[in-house]
């Protein structure tokens, strides 16, 4: 019992000033690392200031001495408990080269599904096409306006086309980075609905992409919509997959199936990898964006078998990125 | 950890010790939101004005460059404010708010981006309606956002310093007389019986004539009941003055902090 609070007070302050010299310290300098001494000179005034907080709260009624001690050692225990995730180093190679096609493995199911659901997507609007041809208009949205006439039409214009390097080029290239990062990383947030709108966001993506296809196949136009697609459609469709992935990671989570963990812990636990995933994904999109503008829509017939080779090249060189990226043997093999 | 009515986070460490943050509302995070609308705006302003200069040389990058510069700030403000600045951006300053790990602990990275990506759904179908109805509905008042990533928006708990002194004046406090009838008052009266006495002396003049009389009688009463002050200091003593004197002894000791 504290008889005598002011002689408590004379008696603990240097140790409440000694920690609250410590956190700001710690707060002007997130990085600095503590020496062992340190850390645990850190813990001993963290206990005994939550020990007089304590002692405070019980004995004593007041108010301002209370607040303080609470501040201080709520802002102590943060400190105290934060993972390690500002000390420690990114690197933002080894993020790119290990972590990200490792975490791309650890769901593959996920991708899986993500890629299975754009999949069915694309085989609805293919057969929804054959069964009713004057369904087209529905499925390709009015934004692309150039798509609505006859394939075969389209490409005979696009070929006798000038196709101008700096004209708009740039804009074109941006605005498409743009959009697709968002697609891709709405298909994770909508992964929060229980995986509900990630689904539907692939399935609608799906029934647009399957619905061209079968559009200038059935008009005979498969090279060109090869050389038209793949060039950037071989990063830019799996980066959507993979948003959608890091969606399907989520509505999993939201769900809890398999585990007995809760919601927050369940959630707490996939945090890096959305982010992770999100973020390969953004980076692929800028990629795709770049070839997009650039090289796409240059529709030259004496090019076509060029672009599809680049476009099979980069996607062999994606499958053989996620795949092999970050795994011991293949680092070890680099390394010697 | 355990939660309050839905007004403040208790935390419960290790130690045994608790502590309590007040979760902030709908209305004042929207006030937030709308000063850091405010402010992306004005971003996009100055990169536009900027932009216009750029646009005298190419105009294909210029806009290029807007388009960029703007998805980026819109994606990127808060991400950045509350990485810098440790749960907090501009709107949220003025406001006095600040998010805050769910469990107390130190903001992560990648808590940060995932609550500013979850603005997409959040801001759905306009003006924020889902992210309002999920903080109106959840116990912890968070927005979808704040759920994936973890996080609370707590107001910043300011340090109660009452202006006391200049409403309890220089009358002299008679209790002083007996320093060990007022430590034990001290070790007596909790925190938040403190709170309503101060409460009480810093809104006197909000009250009737007649309810401040009862209101002033009944805590004086209850304090009465902590500790007895002899016959000699309590004489003639008002309901409001004992109040008062009540008061001034547990701040006396002003700690400057």
């Amino acid at each position: 019992m504290i008889l005598d609070l002011d002689a408590f007070i004379e008696k603990e302050r240097p140790f409440w000033d000694e920690l609250r010299a410590l956190l700001k310290r710690q707060g002007d300098q997130p990085n600095r690392r503590m020496s062992i001494d340190e850390a645990q000179r850190f813990q001993y005034l963290y206990q005994r200031a939550s020990s007089d907080l304590v002692k405070i709260k019980t004995f004593a009624g007041d108010v301002e001495i209370k607040n303080y001690l609470e501040n201080l050692v709520a802002r102590a225990y943060s400190q105290l408990h934060e993972e390690s995730d500002r000390i420690a180093r990114f690197s933002p190679l080894r993020w790119f080269f290990s972590t990200f096609p490792q975490t791309f493995r650890r769901h593959w199911k996920a991708f899986a599904v993500s890629f299975g659901t754009f999949l069915v997507g694309a085989g609805f609007g293919a057969g929804m096409l054959v069964n009713d041809y004057e369904l087209k208009a529905d499925f390709i949205p009015g934004q692309f306006g150039h798509l609505s006439g006859k394939p075969s039409e389209r490409v005979e214009k696009e070929e006798r086309h000038e196709f101008d390097y700096f004209q708009s080029r740039q804009t074109f290239s941006a605005s498409l980075m743009a959009n697709n990062i968002r697609v891709s990383y709405m298909a994770m947030v909508m992964g929060i609905t229980y995986g509900v709108g990630t689904v539907i966001l692939l399935f609608f993506n799906g029934t647009m992409i399957g619905a061209i296809a079968f559009d200038y196949i059935a008009d005979g136009q498969i090279v060109f919509l090869l050389g038209w697609l793949l060039p950037h459609g071989s990063i830019e469709l799996p980066a959507i997959f993979i948003g959608g992935q890091a969606g399907v990671v989520l509505g999993r989570a939201m769900f809890g199936w398999g585990t007995d963990l809760r919601l927050r812990q369940r959630l707490k636990l996939i945090r890096p990898d959305l982010l992770t995933l999100v973020a390969g994904a953004s980076l692929m999109m800028v990629w795709a964006g770049i070839v997009e503008s650039f090289l796409s829509q240059y529709h030259r017939p004496q090019l076509y078998s060029w672009k599809i080779l680049l476009g099979s090249i980069e996607l062999i060189a994606l499958i053989m990125f996620l795949y092999l990226g970050g795994r011991k043997k293949w680092r070890k093999g680099r390394d010697k | 950890m355990a939660l309050g009515k839905t007004t403040e986070l208790k935390i419960q460490t290790p130690e045994g010790v608790e502590f309590s943050l007040p979760l902030a509302g709908p209305v004042t995070r929207c006030a937030a939101w709308a000063f850091d609308l405010a402010m992306v705006v004005v971003l996009f302003q100055i990169i536009s004005t900027v932009l216009q200069v750029l646009a005298i040389i190419s105009g294909d990058m210029a806009m290029a460059l807007s388009i960029g510069l703007q998805f980026v700030v819109m994606i990127g403000y808060g991400i950045f404010f509350e990485w810098l600045w440790k749960g907090q951006t501009i709107g949220k300053r003025i406001m006095k708010l600040q998010v805050i790990d769910e469990r107390g602990m130190t903001l992560k990275l990648n808590q940060i981006v995932l609550r500013n990506l979850f603005r997409v759904v959040d801001s759905l179908p306009v003006f924020y309606l889902v992210g309002g109805l999920s903080c109106l509905l959840s116990s912890r008042a968070q927005r979808l956002g704040d759920l994936a990533a973890g996080t609370l928006v707590v107001r910043r708990k300011e340090i109660a310093e009452p202006e006391l002194d200049e409403l309890l004046g220089d009358e002299v406090n008679s209790f002083r007389e007996f320093p060990r009838l007022e430590a034990q008052l001290r070790q007596r009266v909790s925190a938040e019986e403190v709170r309503l006495a101060v409460d009480a002396v810093l809104r006197r003049n909000e009250l009737e004539s007649k309810s401040r009389l009862s209101v002033y009688k009944e805590i004086a009463d209850f304090f009465r009941d902590k500790v007895e002050f002899p016959e000699e200091v309590t004489h003639g003593l008002s309901d409001e003055q004992y109040v008062r004197n009540v008061v001034a002894t547990l701040f006396e000791r002003k700690m400057k902090i």
